[in-house]
């Protein structure tokens, strides 16, 4: 079961992944690095999950999360921060509904 | 992310520091940066002050590998000392540059929330109103009112602070009286040549609106590192 609320500006997303941590559970931050061409959220853009795959923030918009959160479950466990790297074609953009195109890096790793 | 980490990283933005984490991609190790503090010049530290001067966060390049430079400003704000005509077009211009704006004037006949809807009024004096208020190097502020007794005070604390953009409206003429009034004060040239005088780009601005566009113009321009003056 996994929420978003991609509209919490980004202090309120760190403030989460600190208040989760807080409570004890695992944690992992995912942040957009590097864009290309018109991907939906900027660099810096930032999702936070914790293990059971509930999450806030986003990096694409709904694009790639569940991707990025099947590695960031892998992540929590292994505790080695990662790069991942989409290219959302524009055949995808057009399935999801979404005006993509671009390219993203997402830097994934966990607070610990 | 250490914990720890994070939680500096929380307390320096609760305290609006401008703050840049930075992170090797490769070995994942971490540090939280306060380019602005320093006076230190190496590649990673003068990255970190463009990629906070741009708003944007940036990658480079180390012998150590690429790192990402995630940037946390504190908010624009900026303050209009004088709720004359001109800043009734220049708030919403600013507000919807995402600044948060704050109209500053002691005149209640002024500084009304009917000539001001939707904006944060202050009746007070503007250094009463600074010294609570702490511009800071995300602010812009611009003094308005043609009126020394007003102006002044607003313009030495503003050359007191560490705001980016300090603007006065004015002719040429009343800018150079201005000058002699703050030597006199005790400011330098120096200090002096802060202050954008006559107020604005020169864009052949008449009307209150075209002067609002003008200033706008010029504080983006001071703020993205673009200006010609």
């Amino acid at each position: 079961m996994t929420e978003t609320t991609s509209a919490l500006p980004a202090d309120d997303i760190l403030a989460q992944a600190l208040a989760w941590r807080k409570d004890g559970r695992k944690v992992a931050l995912a942040t957009v690095i590097t864009t290309w061409g018109s991907a939906p959220r900027p660099a810096g853009s930032q999702l936070a999950i914790d293990e059971t795959g509930r999450m806030v923030g986003s990096v694409s918009g709904g694009c790639v999360e569940g991707a990025v959160i099947q590695e960031a479950l892998e992540i929590i466990e292994s505790g080695k921060p990662k790069t991942l790297e989409f290219g959302v074609t524009n055949d995808e953009a057009w399935e999801v509904g979404l005006a993509c195109g671009g390219k993203i890096n997402v830097f994934v790793e966990k607070l610990d | 992310m250490k914990t720890a980490l994070l939680e500096d990283l929380q307390k320096a933005r609760a305290e609006k520091r401008q703050v840049v984490l930075a992170t090797n991609l490769t070995s994942g190790e971490q540090k939280l940066l306060y380019p602005f503090e320093s006076k230190e010049i190496y590649d990673v530290i003068e990255a970190a002050r463009g990629a906070l001067r741009n708003d944007k966060p940036t990658t480079v390049e180390t012998e150590d590998g690429p790192v990402f430079l995630n940037i946390f400003n504190p908010p624009l704000r900026l303050f209009i000392v004088g709720a004359v005509h001109i800043a009734q077009a220049l708030v919403p211009m600013a507000a919807g540059a995402d600044y948060e704006v704050t109209v500053i004037d002691p005149r209640r006949s002024f500084g009304s929330s009917f000539r001001f809807p939707n904006v944060t009024l202050d009746d007070r004096w503007p250094d009463d109103a600074f010294a609570d208020l702490h511009p800071d190097r995300r602010s812009a502020i611009v003094t308005l009112t043609h009126d020394a007794k007003l102006d002044d005070p607003a313009l030495q604390y503003a050359l007191r602070s560490d705001a980016f953009y300090i603007g006065a409206l004015g002719s040429g003429r009343t800018h150079a009286k201005r000058q002699q009034r703050l030597q006199k004060a005790g400011f330098s040239d120096e200090d002096f040549a802060r202050i954008h005088g006559p107020i604005g780009l020169d864009i052949g601005a008449k009307s209150p609106a075209e002067i609002a566009i003008s200033i706008m113009a010029e504080i983006t321009a001071v703020l993205r590192g673009k200006a010609g003056s």
